[in-house]
């Protein structure tokens, strides 16, 4: 059979672009860092005393690309490189916009912070089982979350970053963390199959996966097609991701248990990529859905701020009461997406960059308070103030934060979520808000209490007599010795808590800037697809 | 044929959710696997199931000459199914560690990182 070959059109050359620009080689350097530097450290892996100083020049450069990157995005708006030159919507595009690049450098801060404290919270046994490249496979997979602009390809960092986290999470395999890991693995898991389910029901709609072109599709197909049944899939699929309330218990059963700096890193990292993607797909890709599903995610926000703060209450382990902290924050930012509109939107955001430093602040200073007092349980750990007054003061501001009081971070996110929600008449969302606030701080005054303000509960010899009144001054245990590897990343995240909390006003410009950004994806789409832009 | 994958389908997820909800940590892990084939053979149907028939344009016409499989929702599921599996292969082990460590593929007595009877912190002092 003779083909008509009579035109050689070589239509490979229309499929190809041009090759990328320095800038746009930008967009994917965060990924290829972390994946590189996490290879060389696995090649690596027998000298372990190379490890910190690799992974740490490497994660203080991906924090150095992530701040280029914010920069370039702040001053000329969304960023995209096609992977292979295939043009879009036919290659996968990484887009970086301004939401994504914000939380990726919020996430790159916090892991070295991370990687700071690793130095001493993660012993040799912790480094052979290779802790630092796990943790660089992590960055790549959060990073790639955060920056990527086609839905499966979200799927695929998703995948990454939870394969590494099994891996950090049963660091040691202690009994405890087996356990844990068995929850949290076995519940993650679900939730990215049905995240699948929902990417395969999208592509069946729309036909492709770029965010872009669904973006394009979105409004023409709202009315006629399934996609009621398909928000309400990438809902729950990432609800779970994020640990709101029905579904949050994977998250109180596993995040106490591996070592500090691991349980810090979650508790920053994992449940903020949840709602990013609940962010991206349902207030860009879907907004006249999330219009439709507002109510209930309110509810859901609602029930999860107020609960996590409740469970917070009930707890005696203080790792575990942070780990409801991390949920009832949770119920903030989802409050947001449930508002919607740019200064809810804009607060999520704000909140979201908030938690991811704050979190993982709170949780490297409970296992300090832990390595002082002995004793991660209320019941034992006391006397903080008496024998570490400025660890006690810090940790105080950081509590402020947590709870949403002034002068600090956690504040302006709950202010302007508050207004907002009386700004549509919830006013049942924004009294949730006011009273999730107040059971943290209850929780939280009640930790001061107990751990810090408590004389410090003497044993031995001493405390005997000084029950039988023959003396009345026990003196206080020895404070270890601190050394710049435990105080240095969490000065360097409170500094963050108490700049955003004084010098509000620049970052709730760029989140509200940001917000705006996801509810009119015109430059995100001119970013993907220059050819769109109105003659 | 579609109609048919359609079913069988649904039989996967069904079997996978009621393994799902067992006590038992094996039955558990049997049911994500299934879910994830089920996930991949939904994602396969969905993308037309047309034997025998490439999906490639002649030369001199711009469309398919007759509809043929999509290739790329079978792209999707390849990258799915070595995740899957590889996931897989990890609980099973995690799972079996569990079960050498805590005694038990009872999901009710695996109580060692949340203690059943956990004292109430401190009233007061």
């Amino acid at each position: 059979m003779m083909a008509t070959s009579s035109t050689p059109i070589d239509l490979s050359l229309a499929l190809v672009m041009d090759p990328a620009t320095a800038g746009q080689w930008l967009a994917i350097l965060p990924m290829g860092l972390c994946l590189g530097i996490g290879a060389l450290l696995m090649m690596i892996r027998h000298r372990i005393t190379w490890h910190p100083p690799v992974a740490l020049a490497g994660l203080a450069l991906l924090v150095l690309v992530d701040v280029l990157l914010l920069s370039k995005v702040l001053a000329d708006g969304p960023l995209t490189m096609m992977m292979g030159r295939w043009r879009p919507p036919f290659g996968i595009a990484i887009t970086v916009d301004l939401t994504g690049a914000l939380l990726a450098l919020a996430a790159a801060i916090v892991a070295f912070a991370g990687a700071l404290y690793a130095e001493v919270d993660i012993d040799n046994s912790g480094r052979r089982y290779g802790f630092y490249p796990l943790l660089m496979v992590l960055m790549a997979g959060v990073s790639g979350a955060f920056l990527t602009g086609d839905i499966f390809n979200l799927y695929v960092w998703f995948e990454v970053l939870l394969i590494s986290s099994f891996g950090l999470l049963i660091l040691g395999s202690e009994r405890e963390q087996i356990d844990g890991a068995l929850k949290y693995a076995v519940l993650n898991l679900i939730a990215t199959t049905l995240f699948l389910i929902a990417v395969g029901y999208l592509y069946a709609i729309f036909g492709t996966l770029n965010m872009a072109d669904i973006a394009l599709k979105a409004p023409e197909l709202s009315g006629s097609a399934p996609l009621m049944t398909l928000s309400a899939l990438f809902v729950l699929a990432f609800s779970m991701k994020a640990a709101a309330f029905p579904v949050n218990f994977w998250l109180p059963a596993s995040y106490h248990t591996p070592r500090v700096v691991v349980s810090a890193l979650f508790a920053g990292l994992l449940t903020k990529v949840g709602v990013y993607a609940l962010l991206r797909v349902m207030v860009m890709l879907l907004p006249i859905e999330r219009e439709a599903l507002s109510l209930i995610i309110a509810i859901v926000a609602a029930l999860t701020m107020i609960l996590g703060a409740m469970g917070a209450l009930a707890q005696t382990d203080i790792r575990r009461f942070m780990g409801y902290i991390v949920i009832a924050g949770i119920g903030n930012m989802m409050a947001g997406i449930a508002i919607g509109g740019d200064m809810a939107v804009g607060a999520a955001i704000f909140y979201a960059l908030h938690s991811i430093l704050l979190m993982t602040a709170l949780y490297l200073v409970m296992g300090e308070a832990a390595r002082i007092g002995g004793s991660f349980s209320l019941s034992k750990l006391a006397g903080l103030w008496t024998s570490t007054p400025a660890f006690a003061a810090l940790s105080l501001a950081l509590f402020f934060a947590a709870s949403g009081l002034p002068p600090f971070s956690g504040f302006w996110p709950k202010a302007l979520l508050v207004k907002a929600s009386l700004d549509i008449g919830a006013w049942w969302l924004a009294g949730s808000v006011l009273l999730s606030g107040f059971l943290c701080t209850i929780g939280f005054g009640r930790l001061f209490l107990l751990a810090y303000w408590r004389p410090a509960l003497a044993t031995g010899p001493e405390a005997t007599l000084a029950a039988s009144g023959q003396v009345t001054f026990v003196p206080p245990p020895p404070v270890p010795r601190t050394s710049l590897w435990r105080s240095a990343p969490i000065l360097l995240l409170s500094g963050f808590v108490v700049w955003f909390g004084l010098f509000p006003d620049p970052l709730i410009v760029v989140s509200q800037q940001a917000a705006a950004g996801l509810s009119d994806p015109t430059a995100y789409i001119l970013s993907v697809f220059p050819e769109k832009a109105a003659p | 044929m579609e109609a048919l994958f359609a079913v069988l389908v649904g039989i996967f997820f069904a079997a996978a959710l009621y393994l799902m909800m067992s006590k038992h940590i094996i039955r558990v892990l049997l049911g994500v696997v299934l879910l994830g084939n089920a996930v991949n053979l939904l994602l396969f149907t969905a993308g037309r199931l047309t034997a025998e028939v490439p999906p490639i344009i002649p030369a001199g016409s711009d469309t398919l000459a007759m509809s043929a499989a999509n290739p790329l929702p079978q792209a999707l599921i390849l990258t799915a199914i070595v995740i899957s599996f590889s996931f897989f292969c990890f609980l099973l082990v995690l799972t079996y560690r569990a079960y050498q460590d805590l005694g038990t593929d009872d999901t009710d007595d695996m109580r060692v990182a949340e203690p059943k009877d956990e004292p109430m912190p401190p009233m007061g002092y």
